[in-house]
């Protein structure tokens, strides 16, 4: 099989902290232009997927590889990794005091840039992006002057990561959990901004607990993840099956398979 | 304006280097005399600079209030004490010759100031800074001194201050910081070789910074400069001081004593950002730091301290306020960043003895690798001080945890008007933040600087644009290499 042939390939992917192991044994492919959901219930590693795809070193890998566009993402650092495209929106944003949502933006484009051999971006083809961005998931004015995420509401924290997101145009998104703490409304909002921001030439995957946020971002692929396995994958209905049935008639058979 | 830029960007480069940059020394002549104090000595360095005798009468009541005072052993910081009687009181470089312009510097010198980032020339005519360097012990050059004249500014070495202007350094050298205050500044008071001295005539705001740079150039000497800064009523200047050493197994004393007056109405800015050689690694060599720096404010008068400290092996120093004057304010803002083996112990006091004084204290701490650093600040408010309010605020932020912390703060009341606020905080770099850096593409050392200067912005906003950016650079170089 050709590896060029998927923007994402996951093989075999074994992970945990210290000798918990977490995720044992995911594979998943996404295409570009694909949405993917990844749906199960708490504690089936959902969040892990997503922060070893991202490298955060809290976890360590045992096996398997992460390819993405035919390169092994875990021979890289996070920034490295952030670099090639990946990004990741956070379930709990983190505050960094003092530094505003302008400046924190335009360090994160600096640094792409000057892997790229390109130099600093100039300050009114920034802000005019960011005025454009700001639009689109309809940002209070002052929003580029807060300091990132500090006193920012549950709601906010999340449009920050999405706004982050469209400004920084990576290959592929994860948005984890990223529906949790929001209104019906700033739902919508986060919604239309992710599906505003789709192409042809990106592709997302979308960790949720709930069916909600699937009514507004479609997705191609639907996977259940559970005791760290993707024990079933479908199209959209299946997300619909799983609001109506809830999880247990699909973890029952996967646990009667591989013993829990 | 080319050139200005230019110069900046030199500057960017040489402060990002991360080796101690200024660990240079200059190949010099110097007029040295020996090492060792006494009685002698102090007259020595009386007679080379031709000084009036009432000059030397106050030198030896120091150097004798001195002899009779022990090192103070309170703050917490271990070190070695110094052997006194090892250390060169007095080297100036030479020629001495008077300079009437800086043209006329010796090339050498030239050189240093190049390497310095010190520009004594147009370049600081379009960024406006007047600039007074002092080497070693004497003070070298000063610029823009004709400009500043036209204003009735005066600001030169306070070598020529007691030549030229006796009544006003008679009438104000030592009435904020006397002779006696401690064991530093008697024997500053007794050796002082030179250091600058300004003087803000009634009303006039000064339309530049005035600046001083320090250098420690000659081995086995100590520096011990003396500034004063006066401002008359109604006037307002902003002041910088910068310093560096070179890079020497052995510790070198800095004992410096600055004494700010601001009289009624006047506003004085003193913003210096230190960061003498704090010695390698392993601990070994670097700056001792035990300056004395105190201001006085008169009648409805600011003073305000802005001070970014990266360098030094030991620092001891408090920058203060006497809050003298009805509605007078007291500020200090401070960062103080310490790493490998460096220790620190800083902070403020203000004096509250007006009504209606307010003090703001605004305290960052920084500490890496095996450092110490403690912040020790008193806030008095004496019974007089009617409707006086204070706010401090003190924070630190560790890294690693090899690294102290520590927090002595002293507050005082003696009336029941007065509003006193204090808030502390300690916090780590949160590995999560660097992660969420990271996944954004920002390296981990950019990251350490971003989260460290978001954590300062509250202190560097206060100083004059060109030094905040300089400042910015050293806490950086300062913090490099210090997590994972």
């Amino acid at each position: 099989m050709d590896k060029k042939k998927y923007m994402l390939k996951i093989n075999d992917l074994k992970a945990g902290i210290e000798d918990v192991e977490i995720l044992k044994g995911i594979n998943l492919s996404v295409n570009k232009g694909e949405v993917h959901a990844i749906m199960g219930p708490n504690g089936s590693g959902k969040s892990t997927l997503s922060a070893v795809i991202a490298g955060n070193e809290t976890y360590e890998v045992n096996s398997g590889s992460i390819l993405f566009d035919g390169e092994d993402l875990l021979d890289l650092d996070p920034d490295q990794r952030a670099h090639k495209g990946v990004f990741l929106s956070f379930q709990y944003p983190v505050e960094i005091p003092g530094i505003s949502v302008s400046n924190f933006i335009k360090a994160a484009i600096t640094e792409k840039r000057k892997v790229l051999g390109l130099g600093p971006i100039s300050a009114k083809e920034l802000l005019s992006s960011m005025k454009e961005k700001m639009e689109l998931l309809s940002m209070k004015k002052g929003y580029l002057s807060r300091n990132m995420n500090e006193g920012f509401s549950g709601g906010e924290k999340k449009r920050n990561e999405i706004f982050q997101m469209a400004m920084l145009e990576p290959k592929l998104a994860i948005l984890d959990e990223t529906d949790s703490g929001l209104d019906i409304d700033a739902l919508r909002i986060v919604a239309n901004g992710v599906n505003k921001l789709k192409s042809k030439e990106n592709a997302t995957i979308i960790i949720t607990h709930y069916q909600r946020l699937l009514d507004y971002i479609v997705p191609d692929f639907v996977h259940v993840l559970h005791n760290g396995r993707i024990i079933k994958s479908g199209g959209k209905e299946l997300a619909h099956e799983l609001e109506e049935k809830g999880y247990d008639w699909v973890t029952k058979e996967a646990d009667e398979k591989w013993g829990y | 304006m080319k050139k200005e830029e230019l110069s900046e960007d030199e500057l960017l480069d040489q402060v990002t280097s991360t080796e101690y940059k200024y660990g240079f020394t200059t190949k010099m002549d110097s007029d040295t005399i020996p090492k060792g104090l006494s009685e002698d000595v102090v007259r020595l360095i009386s007679k080379k600079k031709n000084e009036p005798e009432w000059m030397l009468k106050y030198r030896l009541e120091a150097y004798k209030i001195w002899l009779s005072m022990e090192e103070p052993d309170w703050a917490n910081v271990k070190y070695k004490k110094p052997n006194y009687q090892d250390i060169i009181y007095y080297s100036a470089p030479q020629p001495k010759k008077k300079l009437d312009s800086l043209d006329d510097l010796d090339p050498e010198l030239k050189k240093t100031f190049d390497k310095l980032g010190i520009s004594v020339n147009e370049q600081k005519r379009l960024s406006n800074v007047a600039v007074d360097i002092v080497m070693d012990s004497v003070s070298v050059a000063t610029s823009f001194k004709s400009t500043l004249a036209k204003l009735g500014i005066i600001f030169c070495s306070i070598s020529e201050a007691i030549q030229e202007h006796p009544e006003l350094v008679k009438r104000y050298l030592g009435t904020v910081v006397p002779s006696g205050d401690n064991f530093f500044s008697a024997l500053n008071a007794a050796v002082f070789s030179d250091g600058s001295f300004c003087y803000i005539p009634k009303g006039s705001k000064c339309p530049m910074e005035l600046s001083t740079y320090f250098r420690i150039n000659e081995a086995g000497t100590g520096q011990f400069e003396r500034t004063l800064l006066i401002a008359d009523e109604g006037s307002y200047v902003s002041y910088l001081e910068g310093c560096t050493a070179p890079q020497r197994d052995e510790n070198q004393l800095h004992a410096a004593v600055v004494e700010l007056i601001a009289l009624d109405n006047a506003e004085i800015k003193y913003s210096t950002v230190q960061n003498w050689y704090p010695g390698n690694k392993d601990g070994i060599g670097g700056v001792f730091n035990f300056v004395t720096k105190r201001g006085i404010c008169h009648k409805n008068s600011k003073i305000s301290w802005t001070q970014v400290e990266t360098g030094s092996a030991v620092t001891w120093k408090y920058p203060s306020c006497i809050l003298k004057g009805d509605n007078s304010v007291g500020e200090f803002f401070s960062v103080a960043v310490t790493n490998n083996f460096q220790q620190a112990d800083t902070g403020t006091k203000m004096i509250h003895l007006g009504k209606n004084s307010k003090s703001t204290i605004i305290a960052k701490g920084i500490c890496a690798g095996k450092s110490d650093g403690s912040y020790r600040g008193l806030v008095h408010i004496s019974k007089g001080a009617k409707n006086s309010r204070n706010f401090s605020q003190c924070d630190s932020l560790l890294m690693g945890d090899k690294c102290g912390s520590h927090t002595f703060p002293y507050i005082e009341v003696k009336n029941n008007s007065s509003q006193v606020e204090h808030e502390a905080t300690t916090s780590k770099i949160g590995e999560d933040q660097i992660f969420y850096c990271n996944q954004r593409g920002i390296g981990t050392e950019e990251a350490i600087a971003l989260i460290v200067n978001g954590y300062c912005k509250d202190v560097l906003n206060q100083l004059p644009m060109e030094f905040a950016v300089e400042a910015q650079k050293l806490l950086e170089i300062s913090l490099e290499g210090s997590v994972g």
